[in-house]
């Protein structure tokens, strides 16, 4: 039996990630064949670096990722704060509201938005379609994974830490900053880290909001698989998965490490 | 240091010479002088009244204690003092002046939270030095000042600690250290020792008393426990269902409580239905009872309180009423004697053993009857008919709370 479950199990990830190993494995590959192996090669890699179109939209996306993290996570830890001192039936309405973009299909969420941008645009000649709309669907779309690590942190806060530094003199804004944010400060991390990385990995909104000139690097490798594709597609894949396990590890280790403390406080 | 800092915030009472003001028991008394006043204030939470109508005045260094059962208010009370909450009407006065408005940083007044409210991520000299330290005061000062009160706590040589490893008793020195650090004129503390065991709690108590006779700060206690209220209050304010029932020192609610519930909450005792006939002469049981209470109307209805220690126990001829034991409870003080009048059961408190079944007769002296207007409480309590152990146990606000905390650890 044990065994049994055991094969199961790695069948599963075989499954899981075998198309990423032959992607990786791809990435090296001296030839332009998708089939055979002609031999090691990092000429891929060196290409990637001076394709000015991928440098380009390598820059859009980590300043479109550092913008929404940073951004979003001050919205969205202000956001979860003002839902926290809510009264029951409010917050839960509102805890209900946040979770509908993220189970919201996100060609929906994409679409939606393209269309209200287009339609501000038509009728203020604000919001032309480009970087900075990518960045504001971007910012929205973040949010809600932000307030969601931030709610649990608030809600092991003792509620009176907030009190007993106002109760000592403190102006309520300092007050936020000296005591109730070094609280919840893990959650509004983790919701950072997770904020960046799912700007990073965002292609169906961003394709949808970016307009023409400002491409973020998951739109130009879909735009580069409809050229005849070179092996550099592998290379930039690669590289981009490598990013964004690198960043899960993080959150988690900065999850586990929230937790291990916790536990020896008790 | 501590002296100068006693001296310093006492000069008010150098410089008005025509305020009188004397001692008693260690504490300075001021007569007509408020330090804090509470005007006719009302609360709700989601359409129930929470405090009906409240006005309460605390008289500077006093130690007044709001004792009342769960829910009745204590903690609302509080936050409204400390400006955590705003009420829906009535005006707070500070010193006369009106500060209903004013927010929490800005009062001279500080909290010990029923939980501490510790900062986690600071240590213990971290902690007790905040508040000095948001008043942006010298850091050799700061130093020394923390010190003094780690002394005053009992916590020297605790500074570098992480508040998170000390036991709750420890916490809550801590928690007192850095509320007096910035030298309030009022603390305000919400049933402090509710988290600790029987004997830390009596050793805090009486710690407690100590430091507010040494630094001369009115205290605002909140308890539910009546003892603690008694052994420690200078004024004990009495409150049930978002209203006061009766403010007067331990002695007065003691020996004369204006209602059944205060009669009730306050220790035990046998409450009657009487008639007051005339001044100093009132009736229940059929029998005819000189007293020391005036001011009735002729033949009003009242209600008739008698202390279960203040019944003499005599020879069934020779008493003013007669009754049966019905069951006896060794408490180690006293026996706790149940005895049956005409089907009206009384708590009687002996030295002496009576058995069950024995026929015994009562004396009352004038001094032992305490006569009370009816009021909405009337009949509702001092019948122990049902009385058992058992009830008394599960009625004992400290016994279910002792069960509450052990689940919570
Ligand atoms: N924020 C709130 N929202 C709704 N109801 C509240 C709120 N705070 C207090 N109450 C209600 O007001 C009443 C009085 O509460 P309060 O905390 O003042 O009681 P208490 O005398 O301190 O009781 P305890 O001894 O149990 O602490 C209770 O019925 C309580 O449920
Ligand atoms: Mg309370």
């Amino acid at each position: 039996m044990k065994t049994l479950s055991r094969i199961y199990t790695a069948l599963i990830f075989l499954f899981l990630y075998s198309p990423i190993a032959v992607l990786v494995v791809f990435s090296f590959n001296n030839s332009r064949n998708r089939v055979k192996w002609n031999g090691f090669t990092l000429k891929w890699y060196a290409d990637l670096f001076e394709n000015e179109l991928i440098l380009e939209s390598l820059k859009v996306t980590l300043t479109v990722a550092i913008l929404a993290a940073v951004i979003s996570t001050v919205i969205g830890t202000l956001a979860a704060i003002g839902i926290h001192g809510m009264n029951r039936k409010l917050r839960q309405t509102f805890l209900a509201v946040n979770n509908i973009p993220m189970v919201n299909p996100e060609i929906v969420t994409g679409i939606s938005m393209m269309l209200m941008f287009v339609f501000v645009f038509r009728m203020t000649g604000l919001l032309r379609p480009g970087f900075f709309t990518l960045l504001l669907a971007h910012i929205t779309f973040c949010i809600p994974y932000v307030v969601l690590q931030v709610m649990p942190k608030l809600r092991q806060m003792n509620r009176h830490l907030y009190e007993a530094a106002v109760d000592l003199g403190c102006p309520p804004v300092s007050a936020f900053f000296k005591v109730v944010l070094p609280e919840i400060f893990p959650g509004v991390l983790t919701g950072a880290l997770m904020a960046f990385t799912m700007s990073l990995d965002d292609f169906v909104i961003s394709y949808f909001n970016a307009g023409s000139t400002a491409q973020t690097l998951p739109v130009t490798v879909y735009s580069m698989t409809k050229k005849p594709m070179t092996p550099e597609i592998n290379a930039l894949s690669t590289l981009m998965f490598l990013a964004v396990l690198l960043l899960l590890i993080l959150v988690n280790v900065a999850q586990i490490r929230d937790a291990s403390k916790k536990g020896r406080k008790i | 240091m501590l002296l100068r800092f006693h001296a310093a915030g006492r000069d008010d009472i150098h410089h008005t010479p025509q305020e009188t003001f004397y001692r008693k028991g260690g504490c300075i008394y001021m007569d007509s002088k408020n330090i804090i006043r509470l005007e006719n204030i009302s609360v709700s939470f989601d359409d129930q009244s929470v405090l009906q109508n409240l006005d309460l005045q605390i008289s500077d260094g006093e130690f007044v204690t709001l004792l009342g059962p769960s829910g009745c208010g204590k903690t609302t009370t509080l936050r409204i003092i400390g400006g955590f909450l705003k009420p829906d009407s009535g005006s707070v006065f500070f010193d006369d002046q009106l500060v209903t408005d004013l927010p929490p940083h800005k009062r001279p007044v500080n909290t010990i939270f029923q939980r501490y409210a510790l900062f986690p991520h600071l240590n213990v000299f971290d902690n007790v030095a905040f508040g000095m330290q948001v008043r942006k005061m010298k850091k050799e000062e700061i130093r020394e000042r923390v010190e003094e009160m780690l002394r005053l706590v009992n916590l020297t040589g605790f500074e570098k600690r992480s508040v998170n490893t000390l036991s709750g008793g420890q916490q809550q020195r801590v928690a007192i250290a850095r509320a007096l650090a910035i030298h309030p004129r009022v603390l305000l503390l919400d049933e402090p020792l509710a988290a600790l065991d029987l004997k830390l709690r009596k050793d805090m108590q009486a710690e407690l008393k100590n430091i507010q006779k040494r630094l001369g700060i009115t205290f605002i206690y909140v308890t539910h426990d009546q003892e603690e209220a008694l052994s420690m209050s200078d004024t004990v304010v009495v409150m049930d269902s978002g209203k006061i029932q009766q403010i007067g020192t331990p002695q007065d609610i003691y020996n004369e409580p204006t209602n059944a519930f205060v009669a009730d909450f306050i220790g035990e005792s046998n409450i009657l239905d009487g008639v007051m006939l005339s001044d100093y002469l009132v009736e229940f049981f059929g029998r005819k009872f000189s007293c020391l209470d005036s001011g009735f109307e002729p033949n009003e209805p009242v209600d008739v309180v008698i202390r279960p220690e203040d019944i003499d126990i005599v020879e069934p001829i020779k008493g003013d009423l007669v009754g049966t034991v019905t069951s006896v409870t060794f408490k180690g003080v006293h026996y706790e004697t149940i005895v049956d009048f005409k089907g009206f059961k009384w708590m009687i408190q002996t030295t002496d053993f009576y058995d069950v079944d024995r026929t015994i007769g009562i004396k009352l002296n004038p001094e032992d009857i305490h006569i009370m207007k009816k009021s909405e409480y009337s009949g509702m309590f001092g019948d122990y008919s049902s009385y058992s152990e058992e009830f008394d146990e599960m009625a004992d606000p400290e016994a279910a709370l002792t069960g509450e905390e052990a689940e919570e650890r």
